[in-house]
């Protein structure tokens, strides 16, 4: 019985990771391929890898979609942090409820909704007021604010609800002023949350293909946008190679944050034990 | 002239003494529910003061609106003779240790203590030395290094009380102070507090649920219920002395019987009870009518139990048999069955060491219960 149930476990696990890499594994070994057909294995070559590493167009995507992304995350963080915390700790106030359930619509709303009235915003604001002249970088950026910022307010808002109030009520009692409080407990507490919301609206920045394409202009490409253009054309070699590329980085990215949580995890583990020792 | 008297250890006594937190007709209601019912509280310096009361009763928004994080409805708090009611929690005269502690996760031990003081802006070599004092007078000196979560529950707790004493508070607010600790730990930290306590001089005003700590850490006790103080009085006032049922139950054990004062002397009171069958006979006038519905309250040590008759009346007597025993060592404990089914509780000490392990008064056996006529309290409410 408990033979028959582990091999039934063990076979819905290789499915289920086959299922998830074996595309990935397939990418990988075909970006390696010497023939410019994907499909038709031409031999090993890194070609395509000194070929993407030429060519201006992919670098300078990939540094406006960095360059989005970290100006996205540091103003989504802003935002959602201080949009959490007026949820949360300002206790009730006019519209609260309508805007909890506001703030929380971005993550709902299908993307091509999103992207497109923030288009109509921008080609309405041009009109009015001549501002933004041209579609690019500063509008793709704002959008990505808006739904990132969502996200963070989200994070921040569980992570306030869990943290017990009495820890600034504390601060208060032995004399900190409201602001005070803020900087000295709430948002020290509070900067693992940010950080995830950092990470999480780089990510969701730099992955966004649909609402960047929506307020994109002339001559401002994103890499999802390039990625997504060239293959429109036909599946190629060197984009494989390029994707390849993602995944390393994105994989080094979970190895090293899963080091660091296992160390802190032991580090805590080995805390408890020596206060469960000196404990007479 | 009658001598003068010494009020140093009872303030509340001296009619001159000008108390040093007023509470006044104060009520907290959130929404429809009322959590504080219009309470009157007189607090002295240096008394260790306990709000006293079961879950839900309302002392720990007391507590919380002395502390300022929550506004009085209606009704003042005057602190030394300020009023407090606009007087925000960080510019407060009182310091307040949590039920959770609360010390700052991200700060050593070091740095929760001194977070008080650098926020008052004292120099930074008066910060050393007096963080370094109170450290050492919770004997925490080789944990200052530490992180909170490296501390086990004494020791937070020890932090928590340094970090709201550093500051020297006017007033100490204590929040279940014991609540999380076990028993041992518990009973060794409560004579702790109130030697701290005394050397400092401090007034503390405690909320707790537990009686025996209560009684034990207070000068004087208000029991809470419902939003409403019941009786405030010294630990001894409130247990021999409780002026309703609610206290005499709340407050230890006692067996409560339903009775009329069928007789009512200038030197005396007798209360003819039904349910069991019993009459007390209490040594003590009372200004109430004939054929009033009263309660008796008898605590449980205050009984004796005989196998012989005892010798004088048959008031404040009762005739019994032994249901159960719980042998405690230092005490006993007897529930006796008397007139059909009514349980009376009885501790008796175990005085004597018996010859052999057979107990004295043994299961099913025939017992006289007896009492001294001041030994009942009788209860109008």
């Amino acid at each position: 019985m408990n033979q028959k149930r582990s091999i039934f476990l063990l076979s819905t696990l290789a499915f289920g990771i086959a299922f998830l890499y074996i595309p990935m594994v397939l990418l990988i070994f075909y970006s390696f391929n010497k023939s410019k057909i994907v499909p038709i294995w031409g031999g090993f070559s890194t070609k395509w890898y000194v070929e993407l590493f030429k060519s201006p167009e992919v670098w300078d995507a990939l540094t406006l979609s960095l360059k989005i992304a970290t100006v996205n995350a540091c103003f989504a963080t802003i935002l959602g942090t201080l949009a959490g915390l007026a949820l949360v700790r300002f206790g009730r106030f006019r519209g609260r409820t309508l805007f909890s359930g506001m703030i929380s619509a971005p993550l709902v709303m299908p993307e091509v909704i999103t992207g497109l009235s923030l288009l109509l915003l921008f080609i309405w604001l041009q009109s009015a007021i001549g501002w933004p002249s041209e579609r690019g970088f500063s509008t793709i950026t704002i959008a990505h604010i808006t739904f990132s910022m969502a996200y963070v307010a989200v994070i921040i808002q569980s992570r306030l609800a869990g943290m017990a109030q009495d820890l600034e009520e504390a601060a208060q009692d032995l004399g900190a002023k409201p602001l005070r409080v803020l900087t000295d407990i709430t948002l020290p507490l509070l900067a693992p949350g940010m950080l995830a919301g950092w990470l999480l609206s780089f990510t969701l920045s730099l992955d966004d293909l649909i609402i960047a394409s929506f307020v994109t202009g002339p001559g401002a490409t994103t890499l999802p946008i390039l990625i997504y253009s060239r293959i429109r054309l036909g599946l190629r070699p060197d984009i494989n190679a390029l994707a390849t590329i993602i995944i390393l980085v994105v994989a080094i990215g979970v190895l090293v944050a899963g080091y660091i949580m296992l160390r802190q995890q032991k580090q805590r583990a080995l805390d408890m034990q020596m206060t469960a020792e000196e404990t007479p | 002239m009658a001598e003068a008297l010494d009020y140093t250890d009872r303030p509340w006594l001296d009619p001159e003494a000008e108390p040093f937190i007023k509470v006044q007709s104060v009520s907290k209601h959130f929404g429809d529910f009322t959590a504080v019912d219009s309470v009157d509280l007189d607090i002295y310096k240096g008394e260790l003061f306990c709000l006293l009361g079961g879950s839900g009763c309302g002392k720990s928004t007391l507590l919380r609106m002395l502390a300022g994080f929550e506004t009085p409805s209606s009704g003042t708090i005057l602190i030394d003779g300020q009023n407090m009611n606009d007087v925000p929690p960080y510019e407060r005269p009182v310091n307040m240790m949590f039920q959770s502690y609360a010390l700052f996760p991200h700060m050593t031990v070091w740095n929760n203590v001194a977070y008080g003081l650098r926020r008052d802006k004292v120099p930074k070599s008066e910060i050393q030395q007096r963080v370094d004092e109170m450290i050492s007078m919770v004997e925490l000196d080789q944990f200052a290094k530490r992180k909170p979560h490296q501390l086990s529950g004494g020791q937070k707790q020890r932090v928590a009380l340094a970090r709201a004493l550093v500051k020297q508070p006017k007033v100490l607010l204590l929040d279940e102070p014991l609540g999380a600790l076990d028993k041992r730990l518990r009973e060794q930290t409560q004579y702790e507090l109130m030697n701290i306590q005394e050397q400092l001089g401090v007034t503390f005003i405690v909320v707790t649920h537990d009686q025996e700590e209560a009684m034990t850490l207070s000068t004087r006790i208000a029991v809470m219920d419902t939003g409403r103080f019941q009786q405030i009085g010294t630990p001894t006032e409130i247990y021999e002395f409780p002026n309703s049922r609610v206290v005499a139950n709340f407050i230890g054990n006692a067996n409560m019987f339903e009775g009329r004062i069928i007789e009512n002397g200038p030197d005396h009171v007798i209360v003819e009870s039904n349910d069991p069958k019993c009459e007390f006979f209490v040594d003590h006038g009372m200004s109430i009518q004939e054929g009033t519905k009263v309660w008796v309250a008898l605590r449980p040590e205050k009984v004796r139990i005989s196998k012989e008759s005892p010798a004088n009346s048959s008031a404040n007597t009762i005739r019994g048999m032994v249901h159960d025993i719980g042998y405690l060592g230092g005490t006993s404990t007897y529930r006796v069955q008397v007139d059909g089914d009514h349980m009376i509780e009885i501790t008796s000490p175990n005085m004597m060491r018996p010859r052999d392990a057979s107990p004295p008064i043994d299961w099913d056996e025939e017992v006289y219960l007896s009492w001294d006529a001041s030994s009942s309290v009788v209860l109008t409410k």
